[in-house]
């Protein structure tokens, strides 16, 4: 899943992974889903003393984590998840893959049946640039982040923030913190309305727990 | 074909069975190894080189275990054909598996003709070779005879047990048998059970070497003769099932031999027929027959989950073992899906596992070449689990 990954805008976008980091507990487990070459992954076992382990679809990337040392498996979200048996995990993580998956209700419910929490980052399709594309050029919007036409994006399912809320909704799990960060990478304000995220967060980091 | 003097071949390799050019553990005759055909082995003699030094903790030991046609000269020159080690490409000083670092041991397999108890070894019963008289080995049996040797080493835990192929269901063996005597494993193209088409080619290839008349009911030896020409035929056939289309069709095409037009003979025309003839009279020079009949069969009878009432999972049950699983895209005989079912059964376990599935075009045999990408997997797994598991970074360290 590096695909979803390098076609991000590699320093404002990737300040989603330091958000993540700082939700996950120290020496804990943890599973990355779409670890791509394993940056978070080292970050959480050299910072954190986590139990790291990643499922990465593209060879290149298993290929390049293995050899650093990182425990990874060629493995696809949508396919592979349901071989780990339930609360395998402290932290199922997916960054930036979800709106890659081909179905993402099922990722996200794998993710909190083997995980006791998961960590998901996601392009926010709300922000109000997409929405101005879409309203006056009437075309599918390309953006910084997201440069790639519809027919050749790997990213099939994009979804706003309040869609991604309804649907924890759906799937039985409750928001234990969520972030979302504006263009420039920076977290916005954390009182800040659902609305003015949608709006204005590019990306939005959420951690969520199985609802008791 | 190549003409072979029987005769000749013969003789260096069976000086390899009863005196090998190795170590050798010999177990008294009250000892015996305990074989799933249902049968005590005694004596047994098991044949071994080693690597590197061992550390005073006896904790740096990597088992090495080779495949069906490989044997214990993993990376020194070998006493019958003269060449390099089959897998110095891995193993020596600064190699993936450093020498300078790790104590490396390989033993020739049980059932094997290199040295250690085989068919073709001398049964001191009769003063003659075992023949079909050898008990049927198993790969559980393999590795319980490499274990006695571990024993005898002085050695309670091994660091990495590592292994292609027929090597690689013994890696698979030895984390199922005994999970807390290896730290890490590593089993390259290899798969938990044979699957019927890789029976079918063993079957071919056994029935090659019985066909022969030579082999004469298995008492070759008996006879002074040998079913080279068998032997030649199951090589043959064996060694197409080691490469993919694409490194047959890149390596010989359709070029022909030394000429420029067909010969409208059975000569061999193509460079495809010299070559597979090379393999198979090569072979014979250093291999016997029963051995040939005795392994394929341990390979067939292999299936690690029908120990654990058919589950694979529970053969790993919450193992501690880390694990770095490698298959290969152009290995069509021990594909990529034998490999994802250790895989799964060791998520099954949350247990430590790596898996790549390497992108390349030389088939099954890709374990044994230069492959940048198995060279760095390696030694980037077993570095990281050499931290894991406390080892100093150098011997001299």
């Amino acid at each position: 899943m590096t695909h979803a990954t390098q076609y991000f805008a590699a320093d404002s976008a990737r300040i989603d992974l330091l958000v993540v980091k700082d939700m996950v507990a120290a020496n804990t487990r943890v599973l990355d889903i779409g670890c791509g070459d394993g940056t978070l992954l080292r970050m959480l076992a050299e910072e954190r003393g986590v139990d790291a382990r990643g499922m990465e679809l593209s060879q290149r990337g298993v290929n390049d984590c293995v050899a650093k040392g990182l425990s990874v498996i060629q493995g696809d979200a949508d396919t592979d998840l349901a071989d780990y048996p339930d609360d395998s995990f402290d932290y199922v993580i997916l960054s930036q893959t979800l709106q890659a998956t081909r179905n993402p209700r099922r990722v996200l419910e794998q993710m909190l049946r083997i995980g006791k929490r998961a960590i998901v980052s996601f392009p926010n399709f709300g922000h109000w640039s997409i929405r101005l594309q879409i309203m006056f050029a009437g075309r599918m919007p390309i953006t910084e982040n997201l440069p790639l036409a519809w027919y050749e994006t790997p990213n099939i399912h994009f979804c706003t923030i309040r869609d991604f809320v309804a649907l924890v909704d759906e799937v039985d799990a409750q928001i234990e913190r969520a972030v979302a960060l504006d263009p420039s990478g920076a977290p916005m304000r954390v009182n800040a309305p659902w609305w003015i995220w949608n709006l204005f967060g590019e990306q939005a980091v959420f951690l969520l727990e199985r609802r008791a | 074909m190549t003409e072979i003097d029987p005769l000749k071949a013969g003789q260096a390799a069976r000086r390899e069975v009863d005196a090998p050019h190795s170590l050798v553990l010999s177990l008294p005759a009250d000892r015996p190894l305990m074989m799933d055909a249902g049968v005590g082995l005694a004596p047994l003699i098991i044949a071994y080189q080693t690597y590197g030094t061992l550390n005073a903790d006896k904790t740096n030991a990597i088992l090495v275990c080779h495949a069906l046609t490989g044997d214990q000269h993993v990376a020194n020159i070998h006493p019958l054909t003269g060449k390099p080690g089959w897998w110095e490409i891995m193993v020596g000083p600064g190699k993936p598996i450093d020498t300078d670092r790790f104590f490396v041991i390989c033993s020739n397999v049980l059932g094997g003709c290199l040295g250690t108890t085989g068919p073709a070894s001398t049964n001191p019963a009769t003063g003659m070779p075992y023949g079909l008289d050898m008990p049927m080995v198993t790969i559980r049996d393999m590795v319980r005879a490499q274990a006695l040797l571990v024993d005898h080493l002085g050695i309670s835990k091994l660091f990495c047990v590592i292994g292609g192929s027929m090597g690689g269901m013994q890696v698979l063996q030895w984390a199922a048998s005994y999970p807390e005597r290896v730290f890490c494993a590593i089993p390259i193209a290899t798969a938990p059970r044979h699957s019927s088409q890789n029976i079918a080619f063993n079957e071919v290839g056994r029935q090659a070497v019985m066909a022969d008349p030579e082999w004469a009911g298995g008492r070759y030896f008996d006879f002074g003769k040998s079913p080279t020409k068998g032997l030649a035929v199951a090589r043959m056939a064996a060694h197409i099932t080691y490469l993919s289309d694409e490194a047959l069709h890149r390596k010989f095409g359709r070029k022909l031999q030394n000429k420029t037009a067909p010969t409208f003979s059975f000569d061999a025309d193509f460079q495809i027929e010299s070559y597979l003839r090379h393999q198979g009279s090569t072979f014979v020079e250093r291999f016997d027959a029963n051995t040939y009949l005795y392994l394929t069969r341990a390979m067939d009878y292999f299936d690690l989950a029908e120990d654990y009432d058919g589950s694979l999972a529970r053969a790993f049950k919450d193992t501690k073992t880390r694990f770095c699983i490698v298959s290969f895209t152009s290995d069509w005989l021990f594909p990529t899906s034998a490999s994802r079912s250790i895989v799964h059964a060791l998520n099954a376990n949350s247990a430590s596992v790596s898996f790549v599935e390497i992108d390349t075009d030389k088939g099954h045999d890709a374990f044994l070449l230069d492959v940048p990408d198995l060279l760095a997997t390696t030694s980037g797994f077993i570095e990281s689990s050499a931290r894991a598991f406390g080892l100093k970074e150098a011997k001299s360290a």
